[in-house]
């Protein structure tokens, strides 16, 4: 077991940050903790990264106590935090030699492991690290993290404020770092990355709503969704929710995600109940389950 | 150890970058003691002189025009007897008085001596020294032109005296006291700022989740400002050695040894300040108005700690700089040795290790 969480609970002054929250990740493992903001995930990586104590339960990292051994954890463990932590001042290459040297290594030592990342930063490694953007900051500061080569990685929302495609590539790069063995805590609010985690905790308000592996949170999903479109998407949301039988009404993309409340709910009633309320172009099709659909569903 | 230089050789790449605070770190006591050194001004102009003629004879007549005709002087107010010298001080209305003895030409032929009295007004120190300066390259140069043809030679002797402050005691005080200023601000400030900063800017956290320990990261950011404060102590002895011929009068070394005494307590009280604010803002504000106000007025520097209320006399022996005042007086002015300064020494060494130990315990390994 790479990590384990044991009724972890946190509070600061009045705000329970973290409400008895239990979990563990296993070696090698892409685990993510999923949430909005404020949901208490940074606040559970300062707790396993040693810099903040909880108040209640126990927590182990790599077989280190996070209150007995921080020490030790301080030497097995990579951080990146969710806001960009590094020299602004310092170039590339001088933030990643810096970080190694406080490590006790060398960028050549480790260089394997970070090579398909830093290849990606290398022509630009003599400019500072203020200078870059911000997908390139965050495969700087994921070097950064990575260069001694750490048991346990832990990612406090690597993703936030980056493009679509450097976060793409940011996933690809942790799916990679997992096949060589580092196991990954994330955290991320964004709810299509989470389909890419072996598992993951849906949590809000400090507490852990479910976890599993994307694929069965999913499956825990009580309703057949239905994608619902039509001319008005304004209007259609509002003609849902006056409908007796609605259970669920979310939009999502260029859809709306309906659910029932009958078991036997037959699309051609609400077919005619739209054309009722005078919409047209009606579109009703059922679809996948998404994390999403689940989490407001958890959340409700 | 590796880490340890790892550390220290970003700390001076944080430095050298900021051109900014760069610019400010050595032009700072450039500045200041440039400032403090010609705003006590050297040149005097049309300074208002007072003249008491015992003799009045040709010889006093001649001097009294040579001094009149210069640039340097004007002849505000012929006066009659000793009694007037003090109330024309007291009234401010003249800076010096020129006193010709009596039989002033009869003794210079007769017996090739006599005498000026030159008093000044050493309240403003700088302008007395240069007033009688200047008055005996006057008399110098008359000299020499009535003894051009004259086996033996005549000799007017001037006798200078100061009044209201006869030991000039001012005169090279701002050395001391710019050097103290520029090591607190330069120590404490900076050092105090560059450790809020990695906190404000969240390195701090990673490198808590590092195995460098609190103890290298403190040092690490201390060591660079070490050197840099003495060089800038270098820069200001060699200022005032060379550019107001400020005589260092106890030894290089112990001057040395005492500066570096006081950056260290400087540097605590720097660490001491980052341990107890979170943003850089509240660093720069602490170290000005928590050191800089009471380094700059209760130290002595500028007003007088005796002349200070009761209050202020007693808060004024915690202010470090204080005793630093005390001590570098003692070794650049009046050139005492350990002997005479290590109860101040002394002071500073516990100050120090108080700061230091409060840091550690108040340095936290952790966010909270």
């Amino acid at each position: 077991m790479s990590i384990l969480v044991k009724n972890i609970t946190k509070t600061f002054k009045n705000l329970t940050a973290v409400n008895n929250i239990s979990f563990d990740v296993k070696e090698g493992e892409l685990f993510g903790l999923i949430g909005p903001d404020g949901a208490g995930k940074t606040t559970i990586f300062r707790i396993l990264t040693t810099l903040l104590f909880a108040d209640k339960g126990e927590a182990i990292v790599a077989d280190y106590d996070v209150v007995k051994d921080y020490k030790s954890i301080r030497n097995n463990v990579g951080y990146m935090p969710g806001k960009f932590s590094l020299y602004q001042d310092l170039t590339v290459e001088e933030n990643l030699a810096f970080f190694a040297t406080i490590f006790g290594t060398t960028i050549e030592k480790n260089y394997d492991l970070i090579k398909d990342i830093y290849i990606q930063i290398e022509p630009f490694k003599t400019r500072r690290a203020g200078k870059l953007s911000g997908g390139m900051k965050q495969k700087l500061a994921l070097c950064c993290a990575l260069i001694h080569k750490p048991k346990v990685l832990f990612l406090d929302e690597p993703t936030t404020g980056v493009d679509p495609v450097s976060r793409k590539e940011f996933w690809e790069m942790l799916k990679r770092l997992q096949k060589k063995g580092i196991t990954i805590l994330v955290s991320t609010p964004y709810m299509d990355e989470a389909a890419l985690c072996d598992r993951i905790a849906l949590i809000q308000d400090g507490k852990i709503l479910e976890i599993d592996t994307p694929q069965e949170i999913v499956k825990h999903y009580p309703k057949k969704i239905y994608d619902v479109k039509t001319d008005n998407m304004y209007k259609l949301i509002e003609c849902l929710n006056t409908y007796e039988h609605h259970y669920s009404v979310y939009p999502f993309g260029e859809f709306v995600h309906y659910t029932d409340k009958r078991e036997d709910f037959n699309p051609k009633d609400l077919q005619l109940f739209l054309e009722e309320m005078g919409a047209v172009n009606i579109t009703i099709q059922p679809t996948e389950t998404t994390i999403e659909d689940t989490f407001m569903e958890l959340a409700k | 150890m590796k880490r340890f230089i790892g550390f220290i050789k970003k700390e001076f790449y944080h430095i050298f970058r900021d051109r900014r605070s760069l610019f400010i770190l050595f032009g700072m006591p450039i500045a200041q003691i440039m400032l403090f050194g010609f705003a006590i001004t050297n040149e005097i102009n049309n300074v208002d002189i007072a003249i008491l003629d015992h003799s009045k004879d040709i010889t006093s007549q001649e001097i009294i025009n040579k001094i009149a005709s210069s640039k340097y002087f004007s002849i505000k107010q012929l006066i009659k007897n000793e009694a007037e010298i003090e109330a024309v001080f007291k009234k401010g209305k003249v800076k010096a008085v020129l006193i010709f003895e009596k039989d002033f030409s009869k003794n210079l032929t007769k017996e090739n001596n006599a005498t000026i009295q030159i008093i000044t007004d050493a309240t403003d120190p700088n302008t007395a020294n240069t007033i009688s300066n200047y008055t005996n390259s006057i008399l110098q140069k008359y000299q020499q032109e009535i003894n051009k043809n004259i086996k033996t030679p005549y000799q007017i002797v001037p006798k200078t005296r100061m009044v209201y402050n006869p030991e000039l005691k001012s005169v090279f005080m701002f050395v001391p006291g710019v050097m103290t200023i520029i090591l607190m601000l330069v120590s404490a400030m900076m050092t105090s700022i560059s450790i809020t900063r990695e906190k404000e800017l969240g390195t701090m956290e990673i490198l808590l989740v590092s195995p460098i320990k609190p103890f290298q990261v403190i040092v690490g950011k201390v060591i660079p400002y070490v050197f840099l404060s003495i060089i800038n102590a270098i820069v200001i002895v060699l200022l005032s050695i060379f550019i107001f011929k400020m005589p260092i009068q106890g030894s290089l070394f112990l001057l040395g040894v005492e500066s570096v005494l006081f950056i260290i307590t400087a540097l605590a009280l720097g660490i001491l300040i980052s341990t107890i604010s979170a943003t850089q803002q509240t660093a720069m504000m602490i170290s000005l108005m928590g050191l800089m106000l009471p380094t700059i007025l209760l130290s002595g520097f500028i007003f007088p700690i005796a002349s200070m209320p009761l209050p202020l006399q007693v808060i004024s022996n915690i202010i470090p700089a204080k005793w630093f005042v005390i001590i570098l007086k003692g070794i650049m002015l009046k050139g005492v040795g350990l002997t005479f300064i290590w109860k101040e020494t002394l002071i500073l060494v516990v100050m120090t290790l108080f700061f230091i130990a409060l840091s550690i315990k108040k340095y936290k390994i952790r966010l909270e």
